[in-house]
């Protein structure tokens, strides 16, 4: 089947051991291999994770999934650091969905770090114990008296040493140890972890071997697309089945019923043919005629005129309010008001949503690039009407994923067309349905009231959002924390939430709520930093303070000290405060999520015509004391920092209910000769090591507008950037 | 019908329709799934082949617009001398994210230095700037162009 080419034959790791959950994010090695030891001549698995040849050829599994984010590298990094092998002899493989084995499985939050950095270090641990058990019990010494170089196990005082290729049969079958008990290397001894690695797919990748879902190939496949209402969930009224059938390749045209939940299948027709040009030829034949639907109406000028109504009217509820924020504002000294608005926007994976389906001895099987494959498979289940241990789920390498494929749609559509076709069926999406079918960031909309004293201290805030929603549920990912910075910064402060009904799927993308949220507060702290006469550093370090630890804990809380230690830093770096000639300016904004501390600095010119080029950005990061794989951190970094600036000039809008872009003529992506300068510098402060997918993007935002003000004198208040808005004169 | 191509050096036959273009002649047909299927209408260069040395957007090029032209797609990349040093510079930078694009761009990075051998950061913008990277690895592919070009930046 040529796809996933690196797989170790020989070597089915969830079959021979199972990791199983103990519950409360407890782990326990469970070996259903005890008394099993390997044949001499294949590999023997320690556990679900690590299998190790009589060559001394480690297989070690990657239980996330990969979709850019190195994730394939860097687990595999933790086990074979404790483990003690040089990465040369480490081969990695990526595990199939099997949550039996491996837990949770998704690619998302950017959790993987924090979720895995003592577990993977211990499951390494572990199969090294197990290796110095069996030379313990060969040598007959106590294991103790054992230590390791990379790849073999050595007795100092007898001067003997067996390499973990000859101790791993008998390795495989010692007594699994407590992974809370086993010893961890002080980092001081590291030998992989801290090392720029390079991807373990980067050759085939440069080689375009096939890897992505869109590569799957499997005999007898056939090939198919599938047309959905550009409103979203509108059922078929009529299609020329007949007519894609006269296309030339194509072997059925097929109605499908399909729900109304945006998640699962949704109604459509289905061509399904011997390629899938032809596929598309067909479907570009059906003159589907869609029925009627309720949200059919719905548009993006609708939406802001509905969003003005709330705005002015009383708060549909409040979330927080801390102090008297309108007694704090009529006692200010000064005080400013101001409308944010930021636009619905697409994921736009590269690779677009794809996934192969076969339906074979009542099983269904899917090859699909997915971030959440469980909930796939549950949706497949439910969709066909299978038992879930009847759906089998392989994950592939993700050409992106931003969030998009922690939604599992193309799934359920794939399953049900190659059930209906009986055949093994790949269904690629085309760009524009990719685009018209996304669960876009959603738009929103910030009243903000803030007040200053006569030192230019903030005094009262106020957040009036409106978002979408209905009763007490707010869309997906349109919601907005009680915590979110500046709350327990500012003694008054209040924030109201007001929805809006919207039929627009809705989802994370990318650093989701923060991507938006870091814009609009950092902005807005700007503008009363401004109105008061502070410097924008200046103002962020006071509100800061010296409050430290802000919450209960480094999990939950605020750390205003290290927050504080990056804007510092950005400043520093970044030479903040010095002259720039006109219409060229620096901007800063900081913002935590998913457990990072970002402050960045852009350097922006802004030309006579208003357009924007962003020429530098200086980032200050605190993600804990280890950086695992700095080759993989600064591209995720410098990667964040560009999307971040690429979402500043799209937008997805709605008329008649449909997206009116389709493809990147319409919904431009950021491209090279755009791209600026990054200078990025870690402080690593005594804490856990944190994830880096997505903490980098949101400050970059408001870093661009605020460096626009400075350039300018114009604030933007809405994105995306208008060059007729921000013209000379 | 069926098409006489040469690819990566080696005579092939697709019999497909005539306006079906090369790039899902070579996917689907000849299984050569390296080139990528991204916008459709050369947008974002994820489809990047050459067509006779020059890169061509694979995705809007109809098979019977081939003719007797020489393909090369990232798979036949290798053999070109200066394709070879393009990916031994995306390996050695490791430029990759997610890396569904870099087959474009490491297309018309070769392309790019085949013809100009020591380009200025503009001549790279300029040959780069069809090609999308949504992961945005656009620091290292202008690094690794300077790589492969014998000037370390």
């Amino acid at each position: 089947m040529g796809i996933i080419s690196n797989i170790t034959e020989g070597f089915s790791p969830s079959r021979r051991a199972v990791l199983a959950g103990g519950g409360a994010g407890g782990l326990v090695l469970a070996f259903s291999l005890a008394g099993k030891g390997a044949a001499a001549d294949t590999p023997a698995a320690l556990n679900a994770y690590v299998a190790v040849a009589p060559d001394g050829i480690v297989t070690i599994v990657s239980k996330n999934p990969e979709i850019g984010q190195g994730i394939k590298t860097s687990l595999p990094m933790l086990i074979a650091e404790e483990l003690d092998v040089d990465w040369v002899n480490v081969r990695t493989v990526q595990a199939d969905n099997d949550p039996v084995a491996y837990g949770r499985q998704f690619a998302g939050g950017s959790m993987a770090t924090p979720l895995h950095w003592d577990q993977l270090r211990q499951v390494g641990a572990a199969g090294r114990a197990m290796l110095l058990a069996a030379a313990a019990a060969d040598w007959g010494v106590e294991a103790a008296s054992l230590t390791t170089e990379p790849g073999v196990v050595v007795h100092a005082a007898s001067r003997r040493r067996a390499t973990y290729g000859a101790l791993a049969a008998k390795a495989a079958t010692q007594t699994a140890p407590e992974l809370s008990s086993v010893p961890l290397k002080d980092a001081s001894a590291y030998r992989i972890i801290g090392q720029p690695i390079p991807q373990v797919d980067t050759a085939a990748i440069v080689t375009g071997q096939p890897l992505f879902g869109i590569d799957m190939r499997l005999p007898g496949m056939l090939y198919a697309a599938y047309a959905k209402a550009p409103v979203f969930g509108a059922k078929v009224a009529s299609a020329d089945l007949a007519a894609a059938q006269g296309v030339k390749g194509v072997r059925r045209a097929f109605v499908v019923e399909g729900g109304t939940e945006f998640d699962g299948l949704l109604p459509g027709v289905a061509v399904v043919a011997d390629s899938w040009w032809a596929a598309n030829k067909g479907r570009q034949g059906l003159n589907v005629q869609w029925a009627d639907h309720s949200t059919s109406s719905q548009s993006t000028q609708g939406y802001a005129g509905q969003a003005r109504s709330l705005a002015e009217a009383k708060a549909g509820k409040t979330l927080r309010h801390d102090g008297d924020v309108e007694a704090a504002l009529s006692g200010s000294a000064k005080t400013v008001e101001a409308d944010y608005f930021y636009p619905f926007l697409s994921h736009a994976t590269l690779e677009p949503q794809n996934c192969t389906a076969h339906f074979h001895d009542g099983k269904m099987e899917i090859w699909a690039p997915t971030q959440l494959p469980e909930p796939g498979r549950q949706i497949v289940a439910k969709t066909l009407g299978l038992a879930p241990e009847n759906v089998i789920v392989h994950m592939t390498r993700s050409g992106g994923g931003f969030g998009r494929r922690l939604m599992n749609d193309y799934m359920a559509e794939a399953a049900w067309i190659a059930k209906e076709a009986g055949a093994p069926v790949k269904l690629v999406w085309t760009r524009e349905d990719d685009m018209r079918h996304d669960f876009y960031r959603p738009a929103g909309f910030h009243h903000f009231r803030g007040g200053i004293d006569d030192a230019g201290n903030v005094t009262a805030w106020a957040n009036h959002f409106v978002t979408f929603g209905e009763g007490e549920a707010t869309a997906r990912s349109a919601g907005m924390a009680p915590t979110e910075f500046p709350a327990r910064f500012i003694d008054n402060y209040r924030l109201d939430v007001s929805m809006m009904p919207l039929g627009v799927p809705t989802g994370p993308l990318r650093a989701p709520g923060s991507n938006a949220i870091a814009f609009v507060v950092q902005s807005f702290i700007d503008e009363l930093a401004h109105a008061g006469g502070v410097d924008p550093v200046e103002m962020r370090l006071r509100l800061l303070g010296d409050r430290g630890l802000v919450g209960d804990d480094a999990r939950s809380g605020y750390d205003a000290a290290r927050m504080a230690a990056v804007v510092r830093l950005a400043a520093e770096k970044s030479a903040w405060g010095e002259g720039l000639e006109p219409r060229r300016g620096k901007g800063i904004a900081f913002h935590y999520s998913h457990l990072g501390y970002f402050a960045e600095v852009a350097e922006v010119v802004v030309a006579e015509d208003g357009t924007v080029k962003v020429e530098k950005v200086w980032v200050a990061a605190d993600v804990g004391r280890q950086i695992i794989n700095p080759l993989g951190a600064l591209n995720q970094i410098e990667g964040s920092v560009i999307d971040g600036i690429s979402e500043m000039f799209g937008e997805i809008t709605i008329k008649d209910g449909q997206v009116e872009q389709g493809n990147f003529d319409t919904f431009p992506l950021l491209r090279i000769d755009a791209a600026p300068v990054i200078e990025t510098h870690f402080i690593k402060s005594d804490n856990p090591p944190t994830g880096l997918g997505e903490p980098a993007l949101p400050p970059v935002v408001p870093a661009v507008t605020n460096a626009i003000f400075a350039a300018t004198g114009k604030r933007v208040r809405s994105l995306p950037l208008r060059a007729e808005e921000l013209a000379a004169g | 019908m069926a098409y006489e191509l040469n690819v990566n050096g080696k005579a092939m036959t697709a019999d497909v329709d005539a306006d079906t273009p090369l790039l899902w002649v070579l996917r689907d047909t000849l299984g050569l799934v390296g080139t990528k299927y991204g916008c459709g209408i050369a947008q974002c260069g994820a489809c990047t082949v050459h067509a006779d040395g020059a890169p061509i957007r694979a995705c809007v090029t109809p098979i019977e617009a081939i003719g007797g032209a020489q393909i090369t797609t990232i798979e036949g990349a290798a053999s070109l001398e200066v394709g070879a040093r393009v990916q031994q510079a995306w390996s050695e930078l490791d430029v990759a994210q997610c890396g569904y694009c870099q087959p474009g761009q490491i297309m018309s990075a070769t392309a790019l230095l085949a013809e100009n051998p020591a380009p200025s950061d503009a001549d790279i913008d300029a040959a780069m700037a069809g090609n999308i990277c949504r992961c945005a690895t656009y620091v290292r592919i202008r690094a690794a162009i300077k790589r492969a070009a014998g000037q370390e930046a």
